[in-house]
């Protein structure tokens, strides 16, 4: 059987797919800001010697690797406000979700990227009297950056990825807003090609990048 | 302040069991045709035949960068139209996530190959052995080994990719947490019991692979990541 | 007269391992000390200790008089802060030379000047270029340290030290990772410090530069100073025999006559 495309079907609703857009940027950005900002700080307490700072951090970051991001969505949706008795929206649910499981992972690349710089760069700083802060920010984490650079690139395109997971919960990003239109036209195969199509074109370049990050900061310098 | 009450919750474990066996049987399948798929993509890619390769590259561009849950609606909403043929949640959640792992697969498999020295291509090649015998008999060996711990890793994040499945109502173990939960009207309980058996057997996948880089590692092998 | 370092009792352990057992050691004001001692006979380790890159089990070091730490209960305790102060007066210079590869030349010499000591930025330029010069390489300036050679690099290393006006430096094998043509820049450089009257420590195989430039020789055998004394003295007719085995069995002992 042949089936007639009609994806006007679906650009006629461009304004409804431009919220979409629009919501899966603003979940996008908010998740990956805090989720990497605060993935740095986890990964530096992972880091740590003190047992009392790392291993609280430890044990966040196997609870926020190990639990599946849906599961933990729906658990703040549902059941977070039956234990604050506060409700809970459906776009908080799903950045919390999004946010929690970005920190731990990219805690993991910065702890990685810091354990890679060589010992000896530790001990040329504190060779001319640098403490561990100095040290730290000027000579080892500006090096570890650069190596992260490409790992992090891909966190980042699995963050706008799981953004489309905000849509079981009814938020307005793209897929919800596209599930919207094929329910109204019956046209589920040019709404979600389109769908799949604009995400294909929005993260290829950025797979590029990281290829080419790779390239140029892989693991030797 | 809430009072905890698992009693409910547990009294329908068997009905979140089935769910987590439910969720077990896709991600067995999805494995099972995601490997060997992954490796023949992986060969197309390397190929020297431009069509063969490009198509590939595409392929794995195609399903590493498009949202899981967007090719899952497809396949089950747009595909069935398309080809006029009936179609199951399970049947389509085996097939988005056999199709999505291999694309991941595949670039496992192009890195464990690339990853072996070329000294192993030419000594096979000395020896009056075919590309293909190379590949089979020297390279793929070899390269496995490597690949262990990066396809335990992605078959972890398989896993709990598989929680989507229910959002086509098939009966996985988010599923039927969702169910259970609008049954009993205790959703914290039961929401709190799923993550927690997420966490466990995700736990118990990702120690195992710790444990088998581990092994490797003192076996002296290189492995990849 | 005080010494510039003056090391009493020295013990330092790794766990059961007992590496330096004992050390007395005085350097004074323009001496250059070379450390000699097949491997593992501690001497890497005592010098990791005059700076602090290892804190000593027991023992005092004092720097120019000032006792490093304070003691508390028979004990020798130290702080960060006190340890980041003595490194700035104490130089040091690594066998892998240890450059941060993503700064300059110009900016590895004026890192610690500037977040260190905190000294202006223009203060620290020109003490940068007046070091580098002195290594004789002040045209490489704005170049970064991987398109340097590796005698290049510890030339470097020497000026990034220097910048911070030590009262001595230290020198740990700087010639070992060095291709054997790029030895004798590095050891000129070393050798013009000493005349100019910088005072150093240094760890070597280089028999020859410990012959022609040292003021004084300690020979290390398992944690203990064995023989010390003028380089004539030790490395031409020493005491122990277990010295002369060392020397006999060195491929670059050749002492001109």
């Amino acid at each position: 059987m042949q089936h007639n495309w009609n994806f006007a079907s679906v650009f006629a609703y461009w304004d409804v797919l431009l919220i979409g857009l629009w919501g899966t940027v603003y979940i996008f950005a908010i998740t990956c800001v805090l989720g990497l900002g605060f993935g740095l700080v986890v990964g530096m307490m992972r880091y740590s010697k003190a047992w009392w700072i790392s291993y609280p951090a430890r044990v966040f970051v196997e609870v926020f690797r190990n639990t599946p991001v849906l599961v933990q969505i729906i658990w703040f949706f549902f059941a977070l406000p039956v234990v604050t008795g506060v409700e809970v929206s459906a776009f908080t649910a799903a950045a919390l979700g999004i946010t929690l499981n970005t920190i731990a992972f990219s805690a993991e690349v910065f702890r990685g990227g810091i354990q890679s710089i060589e010992r000896e760069q530790w001990e040329a700083g504190k060779a001319i009297g640098m403490n561990y802060a100095q040290t730290m920010r000027r000579i080892i984490l500006y090096q570890a950056l650069k190596r992260m650079l490409p790992p992090l690139t891909s966190r980042g395109i699995e963050v706008f990825k799981m953004s489309t997971l905000a849509s079981v919960v009814a938020y307005s990003e793209t897929l919800h807003q596209a599930k919207l239109i094929a329910s109204y036209e019956f046209n589920p195969i040019e709404a979600y090609t389109v769908v799949a199509i604009m995400f294909f074109l929005v993260l290829l370049p950025l797979v590029q990048l990281t290829y080419v990050l790779e390239r140029r900061f892989g693991k030797s310098d | 302040m809430h009072e905890w009450d698992f009693a409910a919750t547990l009294a329908d474990m068997d009905f979140l069991l089935l769910g987590l066996w439910n969720t077990m049987r896709v991600f067995a399948l999805a494995l099972l045709f995601g490997i060997p798929l992954g490796l023949c993509i992986a060969l197309g890619r390397m190929s020297r035949i431009p069509v063969l390769s490009q198509v590939s590259s595409l392929v794995i561009e195609f399903f590493r960068t498009t949202p899981p849950l967007v090719q899952l609606f497809w396949f089950f909403f747009a595909l069935p139209i398309l080809i006029s043929v009936q179609m199951t949640p399970f049947v389509a959640s085996v097939i988005t996530f056999s199709i999505q792992s291999s694309a991941f697969f595949a670039e496992i498999f192009r890195g464990g190959i690339n990853s072996i020295d070329k000294g192993q291509w030419e000594a096979a090649k000395a020896i009056g052995m075919s590309r293909r015998d190379s590949l089979r008999r020297i390279i793929l060996p070899q390269a496995v080994k490597r690949m262990i711990p990066a396809f335990a890793e992605r078959s972890i994040e398989l896993l709990k990719t598989t929680t989507l499945i229910s959002t086509v109502s098939y009966a996985d173990l988010m599923f039927q947490a969702n169910e259970l939960a609008s049954k009993t009207f205790r959703p914290l309980e039961v929401y709190t019991v799923v993550a927690v058996m997420y966490f466990f057997l995700i736990l118990v996948f990702s120690q195992l692979t710790i444990l088998l880089e581990y092994r490797l590692a003192k076996s002296g092998e290189g492995t990849l990541r | 007269m005080t010494p510039v370092v003056e090391i009493r009792n020295l013990h330092k352990s790794f766990g059961d391992l007992e590496v330096l057992r004992g050390i007395d050691l005085d350097v004074m004001q323009g001496e250059a000390v070379v450390l000699l001692g097949s491997s593992g006979s501690g001497k890497s380790t005592l010098l990791r200790c005059i700076n602090f890159m290892e804190e000593p089990t027991d023992g005092r070091v004092r720097i120019n008089g000032d006792l490093v730490g304070t003691e508390r209960g028979g004990r020798m305790q130290y702080r960060e802060a006190e340890l980041c102060r003595l490194r700035t007066r104490v130089g040091m210079v690594f066998q892998h030379f240890n450059l941060f590869p993503h700064m300059t030349t110009l900016e590895n010499v004026m890192e610690g000047q500037v977040i260190v000591l905190g000294r202006s930025k223009e203060e620290a330029k020109s003490k940068a270029m007046q070091q580098l010069s002195r290594v004789g390489l002040e045209d490489k300036a704005p170049e970064y340290p991987a398109r340097l050679s590796g005698g290049q690099k510890q030339r470097v290393a020497i000026a990034r030290a220097l910048a911070m006006d030590p009262e001595v430096m230290l020198f740990d094998e700087v010639t070992s990772a060095l291709d054997p043509e790029l030895v004798g820049e590095v050891l000129k450089t070393m050798r013009q410090l000493a005349e100019e009257g910088m005072t150093m420590v240094c760890v070597t195989h280089e028999i020859g530069f410990a012959y022609h430039v040292a003021n004084k020789v300690c020979f290390l055998h398992e944690g203990r100073i064995l023989e010390q004394g003028e380089p004539q003295k030790i490395l031409k007719s020493p005491d122990s025999t277990r010295v002369s085995e060392f020397l006999e069995g060195h491929s670059l002992f050749k002492l001109p006559d």
